[in-house]
């Protein structure tokens, strides 16, 4: 019984390998520079977790087989219920540990912030996200362009994610690339990544959003600047068009949704998709409030600049 | 006249909903038929179901945690099943409909009506016998609690055949809970019996909070309670400034939906990220209402099967303290993908880590504990070390997704699942059932065979691992949790062996019903005569296994913290006192059940839109009440001689048993 128990871990381990080399990790394997980022931020914190918690895994079984009741020759001291040396040890490693890892927290924390911009040369590529019941539709403001399920970028660009919903509560998130970001209806969330390695990623929602939810999931194409402007090619040899009408027809829900292409999109579409939620009920909207709204929900100050710009000069850019 | 509800309601063309509901009727009408057939119902009435004895109310509740343990692992098996089948490129056997019910049901039950419960029964069995009291501090309120409890998971059950539960999660997050996007009875069944249940568990925090500050025995000092009376003073705290949140916040999704209000829908500027901050800055301090008891209890059982003082008692006391205090300030990080800026999110995160440090305090008092002491591997000391083992590793992925930056890709996904169910099983679980087969003799008066109870643990804990280890890396595999259907084949063989796993924690927990048949059956060989069957430390050790209803013929004088293992050591244990005095104890009182049974009718009737049955409902409860508080007749004197009667049959036993004094 005894011997079994001890034998398991090591059977754990080679089993828990031999599944490891055939999985494919996305988290542990990916393919932009945020993703790798949080790859070594877990392995640090893991790592450094390790300091007290393989202790205590190793006294668990020491303690209780060499003070088994059984084995009276351990020393045996009942009444023995204070140390001020074990209580100081046990505050203070605790205590340095966590002092590390919140420093560590804190640094990578804002370093990871989904609204900070990615430093590059190229100029980043902004993607309009939202999210529907149940597929996503994606706009690129800057190309004139809209999919539904379906990205493309090219590599070593910064991508500027702007995220909203036009129905519940998503998650926009793309695992081998990194961090994900809540689609709320009216809200104007943002996610910076960026794919350093060409390649077809999977993208899914990853917050529970209704009876579709398992078919929200779309291909983010990682290509070459040449690959990318074959794809744009082929979007914009597309017969659809994407004004609010159609859209308001996408609006309904759907499920396993085919990829779909829209060669032009009406202007500022992802402002008016977010401005529906606005109105609060008065005629004709207020985007006073909408501002206020965004600035203090979804935005930091320093980037709300621009969509301030968006909203007053009506300047798509 | 009936509102929403029609036959259609009833879901005929689902063989597994009826089934399930099929089992239900035959079950009660078998237990219907054996009350009638040995004429057992007036029993029944005035021992159980009006009684306001805290040991009984206890087993009752725990009772209705086992049946809803089994209610809530039957859905968590039919996940698994139904997730290994459709990784493998079948359409599995449950349709999202139904998969997203049972999703949505396995954790409210789980939550509220298992563990919730689970841990309420405990604390009412013991908590009054740890503070050497005679009763709660409001009889009539623990009763009522129990009823609205049980009004909760009657709702619950209902659903299941008539109508549908909430397919929005456990938390019911709207827009998606709104009315636009949920128009069934679903998210009622969830609001009301979460509703009704909530209030019953602010009464029980408010009762056991008066209890034990107020009903300790003569001479028991705060630094002298048992660590378990302790935990659960803190949890109590956290259910009465935690609970109204939860009231509040479902009260407003209420009328959301009722009324047409806005407070969280997508327009008319309702704020869904304030549905989440409210939801959670009750659901946090939540889950460590339900962690903290289970503390306590291994707190209890490592003394005693270690045969020794607990190491670190005021390290202890003060490390649940800061655990309560902190556990109100780190909600956020349930949503750190929301999108609230850095500092925000740093902020939340490292207040998070920072509770590590006093749970990590405690894991090392449990530790030093054991060492030099005397440890029996007895089964509550087995789940123990079990939970020291596996809460480790919670603990450290809990950490681990406390870091904002990890939190990014780790959120939602199965690793979170995995995370949450190895804290929940390896520490709330683990925990309870130590308990359970730790005071079942105090509670029944024999104890649990031994060698079944292993088995379980064994099961139970190969089975943990199995079903959740592939988890965690099914979650680095960015496989995100209640997906249901097309699931991507890759994840197939791990998801397989996570539903091999389910299979042993159901043989695991099969061994704890076989546990509690065969213990039955033996009663007489395991009888405990003394009171006291493990060496034990603490005062409800000191009366006799099951006490007598009064609990203590003389309150016990406490000038030390182990107070049975001082008097033990003294000398002064199992001494019969010479003269006995009348007891004041309160009445049974039928008011709990019929306010609950009323609160039943108001409920169903709010489902289904039966606006003048929920009027009688509520119109009911509140005369029933108003009755109650006009009935004067609630206590009585237990007259000298039956006391007197009671103790001799004890002192009697004892004096066959041969007492025990522990070493």
């Amino acid at each position: 019984m005894r011997g079994n128990k001890q034998i398991q871990p090591g059977w754990l381990l080679c089993l828990a390998a031999l599944f490891l080399s055939g999985c494919n990790m996305a988290l542990l394997d990916p393919k932009g520079q945020i993703g790798l980022e949080q790859r070594s931020l877990i392995i640090t914190a893991i790592a450094l977790m390790l300091i007290v918690v393989v202790p205590v895994i190793v006294m668990t079984f020491w303690f209780a087989w060499r003070y088994r009741a059984s084995n009276t020759k351990a020393t045996y001291t009942p009444d023995w219920e204070h140390s001020n040396k074990i209580e100081f040890v046990v505050w203070t490693i605790p205590c340095i540990i966590i002092l590390i890892l919140g420093v560590i927290t804190w640094r990578s924390t804002h370093a990871l912030d989904p609204r900070q911009p990615i430093a590059s040369t190229a100029k980043p590529l902004v993607i309009e996200a939202i999210s529907l019941d149940w597929k996503w539709l994606f706009i690129y403001p800057e190309q004139g362009i809209a999919t539904v399920n379906q990205i493309a970028f090219p590599v070593n660009v910064p991508l500027q994610f702007k995220v909203t919903s036009g129905s519940v509560m998503n998650s926009f998130f793309i695992p081998q690339l990194g961090s994900q970001i809540y689609a709320m209806a009216g809200m104007r969330n943002q996610l910076h990544l960026i794919a350093n390695e060409e390649g077809s990623y999977q993208g899914i929602s990853a917050n529970y959003s209704g009876h579709g939810f398992s078919g929200m999931k779309f291909m983010a194409e990682a290509r070459s600047q040449e690959g990318f402007e074959q794809w744009l090619a082929q979007v914009k040899a597309s017969p659809s068009s994407l004004q609010f009408t159609d859209y308001q027809q996408l609006v309904e829900p759907s499920q396993n949704n085919p990829v779909a292409y829209y060669s032009t999109v009406e202007a500022k579409l992802y402002d008016r998709i977010v401005n529906q939620f606005m109105g609060h009920g008065l005629p004709g909207g207020t985007q006073h409030q909408m501002m206020e709204m965004s600035h203090e929900d979804a935005m930091p100050m320093n980037h709300a600049d621009g969509e301030h710009m968006d909203v007053h000069s009506g300047n798509g850019e | 006249m009936l509102g929403k509800l029609t036959l259609e309601a009833i879901p005929y063309h689902d063989p597994i909903v009826m089934g399930a509901v099929g089992a239900m009727i035959l079950g009660g009408l078998a237990l219907f038929a054996a009350l009638t057939y040995f004429g057992k119902w007036k029993w029944l009435w005035t021992e159980w179901l009006t009684s306001v004895d805290h040991k009984k109310i206890g087993v009752m509740y725990i009772i209705v945690a086992m049946l809803m343990l089994v209610r809530g692992f039957a859905d968590a098996i039919m996940m698994r099943m139904h997730m290994a089948a459709a990784s493998a490129g079948t359409e599995g056997f449950l349709p999202p409909h139904h998969y997203d019910q049972v999703f949505t049901a396995h954790g409210v039950i789980m939550i509220f009506f298992m563990a919730m419960p689970f841990m309420v029964g405990l604390m009412n069995i013991v908590v009054p016998l740890q503070i050497g009291a005679r009763d709660v501090a409001y009889p009539f309120l623990n009763s009522l609690s129990f009823w609205l409890f049980v009004v909760g998971v009657a709702l619950i059950n209902i659903s299941l055949g008539v109508g549908e539960f909430a397919q929005t999660g456990w938390l019911a997050y709207p827009p998606l809970s709104g009315k636009e996007f949920s128009p069934g009875v679903g998210v009622d069944y969830w609001i009301w019996s979460l509703q009704i249940s909530g209030i019953g568990t602010l009464l029980t925090g408010v009762n056991f909070f008066v209890t034990i500050l107020k009903m300790r025995a003569p001479g028991m000092k705060m630094m002298q309670m048992p660590v378990f009376t302790w935990t659960a003073l803190c949890t109590n705290v956290l259910i009465i400034i935690s609970f109204p949140i939860l009231t509040a916040t479902v009260a407003l999704l209420t009328m959301d939906r009722y009324l047409g209000t806005h407070f969280f829908t997508n327009e008319m500027g309702g704020n869904q990220m304030m549905y989440v901050n409210l939801i959670w800055a009750w659901g946090h301090p939540e889950v460590y209402i339900l962690i903290l008891p289970a503390f306590g209890i291994f707190s209890e059982v490592v003394a005693t099967f270690c045969k020794k003082r607990l190491f670190g008692y005021t390290s202890l006391v003060w490390a649940t303290a800061a655990i309560t205090i902190l556990s109100f300030i780190v909600w956020l990080h349930h949503f750190f993908t929301m999108g609230a800026g850095a500092n925000v999110n740093a902020f939340f995160g490292i207040a998070t880590m920072i509770i590590s440090i006093p749970t990590g305090v405690k894991i090392f008092n449990w530790l030093f504990t054991m060492y030099r002491g005397r440890v029996e591997l007895s089964v509550p000391m087995l789940w123990t070390l079990g939970f020291l083992v596996t809460f480790s590793l919670g603990g450290m992925t809990g950490v681990l997704l406390a870091v904002p930056g990890a939190d990014f890709v780790l959120h939602n996904s199965l690793f979170l699942i995995a995370h949450f169910h190895n804290v929940i099983i390896g520490g709330v679980v683990f925990g309870y059932l130590a308990g359970f087969n730790y005071w079942f003799p105090k509670a029944f008066g024999f104890t649990l065979n031994e060698r079944l109870g292993r088995y379980s643990f064994w099961f139970w804990i190969t089975g943990f691992f199995f079903a959740f280890m592939p988890l965690y890396i099914l979650g680095f595999m960015g496989m995100t949790r209640r997906v249901s259907n097309q699931i991507d084949p890759q994840y197939h063989l791990l998801l397989a062996i996570a539903a091999g796993g389910a299979v042993l924690i159901l043989i695991g927990i099969i061994c704890q019903l076989l546990q509690l048949a065969v213990s039955i059956r033996d009663r007489e060989k395991n009888r405990d005569l003394t009171g006291d069957p493990w060496g034990g430390r603490t005062l409800e050790w000191s009366t006799s296994s099951p006490p007598p209803f009064y609990n203590f013929a003389k309150l016990p004088e406490v000038k030390d913290r182990d107070a049975f293992w001082a008097a033990k050591e003294e000398g002064t244990a199992y001494q019969q006192p010479t003269h006995y005095a009348p007891i004041h104890m309160p009445k049974n009182t039928s008011a709990g059940i019929i306010i609950s049974a009323f609160s039943l009718v108001m409920g169903f009737a709010m489902v289904w839109h039966i606006w003048w049955l929920a009027i009688v409902g509520l119109i009911g409860m509140i005369a029933t009440y108003i009755k109650h508080t006009f009935n004067d007749d609630v206590d009585y004197y237990v007259p000298v001689d039956v006391v007197a009667r009671t103790e001799h049959e004890h002192f009697a036993q004892i004096a066959k048993a041969g007492v025990n004094h522990g070493r």
